[in-house]
């Protein structure tokens, strides 16, 4: 009903508005220069944006695929835009993570990021948020490309922000990397072009089979799945991610766990099962994959001793348990994929919030200035746990409705009850770190410094907004209809794939 | 008033009761009262449930919550078995409230807003696990009950608190996690349901050789039965104070552990599967050790509360025992045991808590005489101590007969041995208590801050009660019988 309030002309605009508003609207942050106005105008933004992808889920969801043509040349020889659920709710997810990720830093922003980069930052930010939307709208795979330069160029930058002069070198790093995924990835796409002469991808899913150069199409595919692998962080290609959440600015870090990562694996599902069509080779490469990061990132995590770290691991096992999902190509599989996505950013979002109202106060990271902090942090410190259980998977929690239709789709896969096993044996790694962190800041006795400081709540905003995302986590524990509803649909627009 | 209220209301009420709890926190004696009426309230609407299914009506709820992604929606039915666990534990709820006012105050405990918040939390979640009616629904409450509890556990803050409520913890969730979530699923997969169905829903879906597996995945995920490799957290959480000790770990836990091992064995495999396949015979042998094992250590611990815990680990492997054994009557009497051991062992539990009270003395080396000072405590101690061992003329004697009885098998002889040295041994830690307290005389010089005296009569009064309890259902005996038949009716 929100839908048919729009005019029938702005309906059909949505796809484009969606990446033009904050693509627009990032110049328009360093030409304003007023500090205080670029904060409520990125805002402004982000909400406007959201807005657009909820509309424009809605609209998918009543009717179908969205296609929009880019400047009125009809695909496959313009430019592509296409929405099918499968997409939209990644749209909505990334929206909204920008809004209220914005809506709670504007404190943060102010202490972690000196005051005349400012505009520079909500440009970079818009300008990210632009890219992984273009990324998860496009239907054309060197669109696909562009955008996603967009949003690693933007990543850099407002990694390079953070306060301490290791970021640089994060960012660093982070930019030798992304830059051979990215050109592994837009060398895999030109193979692809030579082969089959397009480059929208319903349009090279359909000529892909029909193609002789069959050599160069698995050169090319293989060079994808690298390129766009190194940006959703699978194992082993990860290496990048921990340093990267450890030293960015609070507000990018919380940002990038809950969006960035997903939205390259969007894209990886859809090379994979609308592309390619070759469900098969997803299972035997990226089961084995998905099981070494779930182990071995879990045990990375227990070893950590910074609370970003530790939740940066655990980002990358949890990536693995979405590629897991993945990899088994069933309707039910792919839709826990969507689930995990789904809650996953609420959980790990919220989590990420938590500890930025911490480390505003504490300063650090460290779990050894965090010891006991409940006592004089109870409500971002009872955020944290309801986050942490969700990461779990504990029943009543939007997490629990992910792990287990995970474990069914595990269970019904074949050559199963090992699989399953070995999901319920990560599982309880989870649950050792996030004891772990849950077990400092409320049993710790709190080292010399710490006493002799006393600590308040963060300002009222960062807090009420991580309160608000770890509510969403009980919500939608509690009624898991809208996630399971709206994931099942993901799942069957990117079902001819399986 | 439906009976499909009264069944939320059985989960609601302690949660309201939780929320006036918090409210009236500045005010102890109002807070208190909020606690008796809610659990006055709480027992009043399970009696209503009660007799709801002694008319064999099955009140029953499905798809509370509306969580439709591949089957999890959440059910509440009530069978025989879960009015009896549900009417135990809101009775002893009256009887612990009265009992924890008393020790509470007597003792200066502080937080104890917290405490009683807490406790109604458990309690709301014991008395989820009684009404589940699948086994995902069982799954969230035995979450939130362990979740619940965990402050209570660790109540007195101290580092020996935190190092037992970590244990209490992390046994607790984690075999929870890795092995019943599995195991929950793993049953999905095979039956496409996870509803408690009487006989089963696993014959004919499951190989025979992957059913003792499966068992398994239960019988350890299910922390909360104590079985032995994973009974450690009940020893480490005897740390809280007694109260908690007394209802959560003698009553609501422990009994819901064994009660979702009852459950799944009737409901989910079903006892004729078990019996066919053999698949639970592993189990009795290992429930069997179990009851040896923490009988001997039970006889070692010189801590009172210590003592008792063992006694309970050793206890609760009855019911897995009756479980395992596969048959109707011995399943009954794993049912009996859930209820005879709960009045037992709460009235122990109760009567150390006023001892520690009264007089700050743990160790049963240190009780000598000390019966003589507080007569109606130790008196109240002998009955449920009786009981436990399985004296005639109190409720534990019932458990005992009837697994004695049901253990009729060759190949099951041995269990009529590890019964009749299970009593034995339990004489042979728990009769000494009574013996020191009655018939040696003090060695210690009492000074006279510490002069054994009577416990405060909120104290003294719940354990009588409970004691009184064991005794009528010795008599009543043949009433909880036939309500607890029906459980097999559909079975041939």
């Amino acid at each position: 009903m929100f839908v048919t309030i729009l005019p029938a002309a702005l309906l059909t605009q949505l796809p484009i508005l969606q990446v033009a508003i904050p693509l627009l609207a990032a110049p328009v942050c360093v030409l304003l220069r007023r500090d205080k106005w670029v904060h409520d105008f990125s805002l402004l933004v982000t909400a406007v944006v959201a807005m657009t992808s909820l509309a424009l889920l809605l609209f998918v969801l009543e009717g179908g695929t969205a296609s929009y043509a880019l400047g009125g040349f009809a695909p496959p020889w313009g430019i592509e835009y296409r929405i099918d659920p499968a997409n939209a709710v990644i749209l909505l997810l990334v929206s909204v993570s920008g809004f209220l990720v914005l809506l709670q830093s504007r404190e943060s922003i102010k202490t972690e990021i000196s005051r005349q980069k400012h505009p520079l930052f909500y440009a970079a930010f818009l300008l990210c948020l632009t890219g992984l939307l273009g990324v998860t709208a496009t239907g054309d795979a060197f669109n696909a490309f562009v955008f996603l330069e967009i949003s690693s160029l933007a990543t850099y930058a407002l990694v390079a922000m953070g306060k301490s002069p290791r970021a640089l070198t994060a960012a660093f790093r982070y930019l030798i990397l992304g830059t051979i995924g990215a050109s592994t990835f837009v060398i895999g796409i030109g193979l692809l072009y030579m082969a089959t002469g397009t480059l929208n991808m319903s349009d090279l899913a359909m000529r892909i089979p029909a193609s002789p150069h069959h050599t160069v199409i698995q050169a090319g595919f293989a060079l994808i799945i690298v390129g766009l692998g190194l940006k959703a962080a699978v194992f082993p290609l990860h290496l990048w991610l921990p340093n990267v959440y450890a030293f960015a600015p609070m507000v990018v870090t919380t940002f990038l766990a809950a969006t960035a990562t997903k939205v390259a694996l969007y894209l990886l599902v859809r090379f994979v099962f609308i592309v390619f069509e070759d469900a098969s080779f997803a299972g035997m490469l990226l089961m084995p994959l998905a099981l070494l990061a779930m182990f071995l990132a879990s045990l990375a995590a227990l070893q950590q001793s910074d609370v970003k770290r530790i939740l940066a691991y655990s980002s990358i096992a949890q990536i693995g348990y979405m590629l897991l999902a993945i990899a088994l190509a069933s309707t039910q599989a792919v839709a826990a994929a969507w689930l995990l996505i789904l809650t996953h950013a609420l959980a790990k979002g919220g989590l990420f919030m938590a500890v930025a109202c911490i480390t505003l106060q504490t300063g650090s990271s460290s779990l050894h200035d965090w010891k006991g902090i409940a006592k004089q942090m109870p409500w971002s410190s009872a955020t944290m746990v309801v986050c942490l259980l969700s990461l779990v998977g504990v029943p009543l929690t939007a997490g629990f409705i992910a792990k287990w239709s995970l474990l069914l789709a595990v269970f019904s896969a074949s050559g199963s009850i090992v699989l399953a096993a070995i999901v319920a044996i990560t599982s309880l790694l989870t649950l050792f770190y996030a004891g772990k962190i849950l077990e400092t800041i409320y049993l710790g006795a709190p080292n010399e410094q710490q006493t002799t400081a006393k600590l308040h709540e963060a300002p009222r905003v960062m807090l009420a907004t991580a309160i608000f995302v770890a509510a969403m986590n009980i919500y939608f524990g509690l009624n898991g209809t809208v996630l399971s509803e709206l994931s099942q649909r993901a799942a069957l627009a990117l079902s001819p794939g399986f | 008033m439906d009976s499909t209220v009264a069944l939320y209301l059985a989960i609601l009420l302690p949660l309201f009761g939780a929320v006036s709890i918090a409210v009236l926190r500045n005010h102890p004696n109002l807070r208190e009262a909020a606690t008796l009426i809610t659990s006055i309230l709480l027992f009043a609407n399970v009696c209503w449930l009660v007799t709801d299914v002694a008319n064999s009506a099955t009140p029953k709820i499905a798809n509370i919550l509306p969580m439709p992604a591949s089957g999890l929606f959440l059910s509440l039915e009530l069978d025989p078995l879960g009015a009896m666990f549900a009417a135990i534990a809101s009775g002893l709820w009256i009887i612990n409230s009265l009992y924890s006012i008393g020790y509470m105050r007597a003792n200066k405990e502080k937080h104890q807003t917290r405490f009683y918040i807490c406790f109604a939390i458990a309690i709301s979640a014991a008395m989820g696990i009684a009404l589940a009616g699948d086994l995902i629904t069982l799954f969230v409450f035995y979450e939130v009950l362990t979740l619940a509890t965990y402050p209570l556990v660790a109540h007195k803050q101290t580092a020996e608190a935190k190092a037992g409520a970590r244990m209490y913890l992390l046994i607790l969730l984690s075999t929870s996690v890795f092995l019943l979530l599995f195991a929950i699923a793993w049953t999905y997969d095979i039956a496409g349901t996870v509803a408690f169905t009487q006989g089963g829903i696993l014959d004919g879906r499951i190989d025979n050789w992957l059913a003792p597996i499966l068992l398994a995945c239960f019988a350890f995920g299910i922390g909360k039965a104590a079985l032995l490799p994973i009974h450690l957290w009940l020893p480490a959480a005897m740390v809280a104070p007694t109260p908690v000790s007394a209802l959560l770990h003698a009553v609501a836990v422990v009994k819901a552990g064994v009660f979702t091992m009852l459950k799944i064995g009737i409901y989910i495999f079903g006892i004729d599967f078990l019996e066919q396949t053999g698949a639970s015979q592993w189990l009795a042998w290992l429930a069997g050790i179990s009851i040896l094992y923490a009988s001997l250590r039970a006889l070692t611990k010189d801590n009172l509360k210590a003592r008792l815990a063992y006694s309970t680990v050793s206890q609760l492997s009855y019911v897995t025992l009756a479980m395992a054994l596969a048959t109707p009557l011995a399943a009954l009497a794993g049912a009996l045991q859930i209820a005879m051991h709960a009045f037992g062992k709460i009235t122990l539990f109760m009567c150390a808590g006023a001892i520690y009270v009264a007089s700050h003395r743990a160790q049963v080396s240190d009780l000598n005489g000390i019966a003589r000072a507080m007569p109606f405590t130790f008196a109240a101690f002998a009955v449920g101590a009786l009981s436990i061992i399985g004296a005639p003329l109190l409720g534990g004697f019932w458990v005992k007969w009837e697994i004695i009885l049901s253990a009729d098998a060759p190949e099951q002889l041995i269990f009529i041995i590890v019964m009749v040295a299970s009593s034995m041994l339990s004489l042979a830690y728990l009769a000494p208590i009574i013996g020191r307290g009655f018939f040696l005389s003090a060695t210690q010089a009492s000074d006279d801050a510490h002069a054994p005296k009577e416990a405060p009569l909120l104290c003294v009064l719940p354990s009588c009660i409970s004691a009184v309890i064991c005794v009528i259902l010795f008599f009543q005996i043949g009433t909880l019988w036939r309500f607890l038949e029906p459980i097999f009716e559909a079975i041939p």
